[in-house]
């Protein structure tokens, strides 16, 4: 593997290897005092962030730490794309100055796939931290770790990915990782939160995808419960009338949340609306695993730096 | 006076003949025909020029993606003999003085007549109307309008344009996008774009306002065109204009008859259009649409870009790919190959309808004797492999680079003068 550019084509075998990983790599690092590996020593991981980001951009550069890379911290406001430096400019004189690995958010889908055909005669890796509305892959790795540690295995279980799916990278990237690992993945929202054609995408020959506008009454037979971030822009742009009307449809109350069976685990990227998108109760329940879903994003983007950048030669 | 022979064309594909020119006119057609000097045209067939009613030349403005000469020299090795030229340049052409710049340097070219098309508004900002008047009275003669690149949105605007354009004899051509629909829109609504995470651009957003416009134009009794036409819908809605007797033209272009929105899969800019590529049942119905005739004509929408605008992420790039010169070559793919038009058809959808369309009385003439020398010669049988770098334009954001495409032009003659020959502009 030399990017990880997105979940969708992402061969179930090398995801499943990206995990075992990265829940190896957490038993390694429990209850260590000092959690560092001399893995990635002497390699130079650059993060170059072209959006705000605080629990992504410092996951990644915990994660290069912890594995001994030189992480260097780049975002677009300091750096030249500033001045108007162009993005493939950019990636050429990051590889240029011996970046191993560049770890890109962008606001612009596909962004990513551009950095990494920029950057094929190179020996720079990409890994995908977010393109626009597209995918964010190490998110849905880290939310299949999450869910595996809670349920044992998504094989089979019910996962509802409940809100704005329409601008979610991160819901894109959980259909495909989920369902080619076998889980029914139902997609929650109102018409106007979910991309054309949504029903009818390709996905992991395991699993299924179905969509419903009633939370009600998926949440009896839900294992998991993944509710999105709604964009505060979106909430002026017609998408539904009022913040009080979505929440009181796709909000996860108390009430709601009494509803799902006693097993079932609440999932959330964050950063959350309290109040709107979930309660503050239930965001502080026993069965949410908001906090577990960030411990783990340290492991498994740790595990992907790993399978990029020392998994071959290690194999070798 | 000059003579010359052109010995044993095809005009449309019809048996061999030889065609004498004198002066920039034919003088005669027949079988043995002598003179001084001869131009061997064996096995190719003859057409007469194209005209593009859609081109984006860049000058004044972006000189370093096209100039009027380079567009030119790209027009005449295309086999075109007449192009219109955009009206999106900075200044933008709202104004007699920018389209006289454009009509002279064409003249002074003289490669292919160079028709500057006058903005509909004031600096395209569909709000006020540009002094359509000025325009078309002009030495440019400006007999096409259009915003092109942006909507004429506003109905009360565009009723206006349709009324005032009635007195000159001119035509509107509308870039059907109504805005409120395409927010942001970077690649047709559809499945794909929605995995690739790229907002969408509904094909009704197209669909609403030709519908609109040819509501209006019946209501006001004045001429439409639609600039390129991308969807099945449009084609539906052109068809019931049409046979309610309203006075609508329409245009598809070539990459809208081949590609479709897979080529979106790379996100390589190079596939983004405006109106973006679409499905394959929408491309398969623009090709019927155009060989029954509900589309008129072939326009290229020839938009050279620099390289720094479209090798970028995709939501920066510009909209717009190279056309002149694989126009042809798309077409014989598209449509004469599947037997959907023959060379007689090829000659109206590039050359007479367009020149009707724009109230061109020297294009789109018949090879004939005591019409204009104007025609084009095609190699039917010539295979050739595009290479962006290789053509003419400056720019060369091409979707075919590599592509192996069928049909060649090998000469253009502009009234007896030759401006294209063997791939050399011959200025």
């Amino acid at each position: 593997m030399k990017h990880l550019l997105g979940t969708e084509g992402l061969d179930p075998a090398t995801a499943l290897a990206i995990l075992d990983t990265a829940d190896g790599l957490k038993r390694t690092l429990l209850g260590r005092e000092v959690k560092k590996l001399p893995t990635l020593r002497g390699r130079t991981v650059i993060t170059c962030f072209y959006e705000d980001s605080t629990r992504t951009r410092v996951s990644f550069e915990i994660a290069g730490k912890w594995m001994s890379a030189d992480v260097v911290n780049v975002s677009a406001g300091s750096s030249s794309a500033k001045k108007g430096e162009s993005l493939r400019d950019t990636a050429l004189t990051l590889a240029a100055a011996g970046a191993d690995c560049v770890v890109v958010r962008h606001p612009a889908s596909g962004a990513a796939h551009r950095l990494a055909s920029w950057l094929a005669h190179t020996n720079t890796s990409v890994v995908n931290a977010g393109d626009g509305t597209h995918e964010h892959p190490t998110q849905a790795l880290l939310d299949m770790a999450t869910l595996r540690e809670r349920l044992g295995s998504v094989e089979g279980r019910r996962i509802a990915v409940v809100g704005d799916v329409l601008h979610s990278r991160v819901a894109r990237s959980n259909v495909h990782l989920l369902t080619s690992f076998g889980a029914d993945v139902v997609l929650v929202a109102p018409p106007t939160l979910l991309p054309t054609g949504v029903a009818d995408w390709p996905v992991g020959s395991a699993g299924s995808l179905r969509v419903s506008h009633h939370l009600d009454a998926e949440l009896p037979t839900a294992d998991a419960v993944m509710m999105l971030r709604v964009q505060a822009e979106r909430m002026h742009g017609g998408f539904f009338p009022s913040a009080r009307e979505y929440s009181i449809a796709y909000g996860l109350s108390e009430a709601r949340a009494a509803m799902l069976p006693d097993h079932a685990v609440v999932l959330h990227p964050g950063p959350m609306l309290r109040g709107m998108e979930i309660s503050a109760a239930v965001a502080d329940s026993p069965r949410a695993a908001i906090t577990q879903q960030v411990a783990n994003g340290v492991h498994v983007r740790m595990a992907v730096l790993y399978h990029l950048l020392a998994g071959e030669e290690d194999a070798a | 006076m000059s003579t010359f022979i052109v010995k044993g064309a095809r005009p449309y594909g019809e048996d061999a003949v030889d065609i004498e020119v004198t002066d920039g006119v034919i003088t005669a057609i027949g079988q043995g025909l002598t003179g001084d000097e001869t131009v061997d045209a064996a096995g190719l067939v003859a057409l007469p020029g194209f005209v593009d009613l859609h081109t984006h030349l860049r000058e004044p403005g972006r000189e370093d993606t096209e100039t009027i000469e380079t567009g030119s020299r790209a027009a005449a090795l295309g086999g075109y003999t007449a192009v219109f030229a955009m009206a999106n340049t900075d200044p933008v052409a709202d104004n007699a003085v920018v389209v006289e710049h454009v009509w002279r340097r064409g003249q002074e070219i003289g490669l292919v007549d160079v028709h500057p098309v006058g903005a509909v508004t004031v600096g395209l900002k569909g709000e006020k109307l540009a002094e359509l008047g000025t325009m078309a009275r002009s030495t440019a003669r400006v007999r096409l309008f259009s915003d092109d690149g942006l909507c004429v949105a506003d109905p009360l605007i565009m009723r206006r344009a349709l009324e005032y354009t009635k007195a000159l004899d001119a035509v509107i051509a509308q870039h059907a996008e109504e805005p409120r629909l395409t927010v942001g829109a970077q690649a047709h609504e559809g499945d794909l774009a929605a995995r690739l995470g790229l907002a969408g651009w509904p094909s009704v957003a197209e669909e609403a306002i030709v519908a609109r416009d040819c509501l209006l134009a019946k209501h006001v009794g004045a001429r439409l065109h639609v600039c390129h036409v991308s969807t099945e819908g449009t084609a539906d809605v052109l068809r019931w204009a049409k046979a309610r007797g309203t006075r609508v033209s329409a245009e598809v272009t070539p990459h809208h008859l081949l590609l479709d929105d897979e080529r979106l899969n790379t996100y390589d800019p190079v596939n983004k259009v405006n109106p973006p590529l679409r499905t394959t049942t929408d491309a398969a119905a623009l090709r019927q649409a155009l060989a029954d005739g509900t589309v008129d004509c072939v326009a290229t929408d020839h938009a050279p870009h620099a390289a720094q605008d479209k090798d970028c992420e995709w939501s920066a790039a510009r909209p717009g790919m190279l056309g002149l010169q694989t126009a042809l070559s798309i077409v014989v793919a598209t449509m004469v190959e599947p037997g959907l038009l023959d060379w007689r058809g090829v000659a109206r959808v590039m050359s007479e309808r367009p020149a009707e369309i724009a109230g061109l009385t020297d294009q789109g003439r018949p090879i004939a004797v005591g019409e204009p020398a104007t025609f084009t010669l095609v190699d039917p049988a010539a295979r050739w492999t595009v290479r962006g770098a290789e053509l003419a334009s400056i720019a060369a954001n091409t979707p075919y680079e590599g592509m192996e495409l069928p049909g060649a032009v090998v000469a253009t003659f502009l009234r007896g003068k030759l401006t294209a020959r063997d791939g050399k502009a011959t200025a």
